[in-house]
């Protein structure tokens, strides 16, 4: 931001002109519908919660709208006891990655719609 | 033959009631049979832009209701006797208005007028949506400002969708006016430039109405731009934007940066 900053001084209006294009784009393509990104992070979610309990609270989810392609990250962080054996034999029969390091933080996940 | 035309743009402070009371004398100024309305209930301000603020006893609210006759509710302006204003109750709150009635008063009103101007209010609650409703001419007021550009394209989906004769599968005229307009920086790259607007938003340009401390002048003194200075750059636009209203082919001239700052020192004085 800085760089782009120190040489266009004063230009930010093809700024403002190429952030409307991209969030009109998409705005227009929503109206009258629901949020595709809105539905998949509510669906991802109850699909996990399936499996491993979540906090609610530490659940990132981020939206990147872009021109040509959009990316959605879903952070979940999950308590070390939800990843235990016991908690995990409690849920399913997993390919599970039994031993992990301590704290495990699960790569963000991308999808393109 | 009467046309209604409501002034719009999702976004407060971006010039719908200088644009109506400007619009709305030039017309007038044209030989034509003008009434402003505001719809704005509970905000108004239109009366008092055009200097009316003190001769306000009745409104739109208490017409809607019945509790007045239209006559009684029409101020016609001082200066101009083709021009009338119907202004918005200040007490009421927008629930007292209803689409039946509102459908009514326009009715009467088209068979008075020529024009007939409907000041919205800012938002798309019902206010605003009532003030499209019967419209058969939009002008979008659009300041070059990325939240000013955005609430106009949801205005435009809405004009598109929700008023009669969208509704009705016929076509609404739906112009753009550009205000608030500084050359100086479009020319620096400081604001978006007006092609910028007009490719995003797409849809034809009435006017381009610059910065001018001649607008809040008026305002100041309780005249429309387009009465108190005729011959200011911001009085022209809106004169030249009318003229366009009634059909005329009038080319829209950008203004220029010089220009721009030359109006400026001169209204300066002006105003001093």
């Amino acid at each position: 931001m800085s760089i782009l900053g120190f040489f266009s001084r004063g230009r930010s209006a093809p700024v403002a002109r190429d952030r409307l294009q991209i969030l009109l784009a998409h705005e227009r393509a929503l109206s009258g519908r629901t949020d595709l990104a809105a539905v998949l992070q509510k669906e991802i979610l109850a699909v996990i919660a399936r499996h491993i309990p979540i906090d609610q609270d530490k659940v990132m989810v981020k939206l990147d709208r872009g021109e040509q392609v959009s990316t959605l990250e879903i952070d979940i962080e999950m308590p070390d006891a939800a990843l235990a054996p016991a908690a995990m034999a409690a849920a399913r029969p997993p390919e599970a990655p039994a031993a992990r390091p301590p704290r495990p933080r699960p790569q963000p996940r991308r999808q393109r719609p | 033959m009467s046309k209604v035309m409501v002034v719009t743009s999702g976004k407060g402070g971006v010039g719908k009631t200088t644009s109506s009371a400007a619009l709305g004398a030039a017309l007038a100024q044209a030989g034509q049979n003008v009434v402003v309305v505001d719809f704005d209930v509970g905000l108004r301000n239109l009366d008092l832009v055009m200097g009316a603020e003190r001769r306000v006893v009745f409104d739109l609210v208490n017409v809607v209701q019945g509790d007045a006759k239209l006559p009684q509710a029409l101020i016609r302006d001082k200066r101009l006797e083709t021009l009338s204003l119907l202004p918005a109750s200040q007490t009421r709150d927008k629930d007292a208005l209803t689409e039946e009635g509102i459908g009514r008063v326009i009715e009467e009103l088209r068979e008075r007028f020529d024009w007939i101007i409907c000041d919205s209010p800012a938002g798309i609650e019902k206010g605003a949506t009532l003030a499209m409703r019967f419209a058969d001419v939009a002008v979008v007021v659009t300041n070059p400002e990325v939240s000013s550009v955005r609430d106009s394209d949801r205005i435009i989906g809405m004009l598109d969708s929700k008023t009669l004769r969208a509704e009705g599968g016929e076509r609404l005229q739906k112009h753009l006016l550009l205000t608030r307009y500084d050359p100086a920086r479009a020319a620096r790259g400081e604001m978006m430039k007006v092609e910028d607007v007009l490719e995003i938003l797409a849809i034809p340009l009435l006017g381009i109405v610059a910065e001018s401390p001649d607008v809040l002048t008026a305002s100041n003194l309780g005249s429309p731009v387009t009465l108190h200075n005729p011959a200011s750059p911001p009085a022209r636009a809106y004169t030249e934007a009318a003229r366009r209203l009634m059909g005329e082919e009038v080319a829209v001239v950008t203004p220029s940066p010089q220009r721009g700052l030359l109006s400026r020192l001169f209204g300066r004085r002006a105003a001093a």
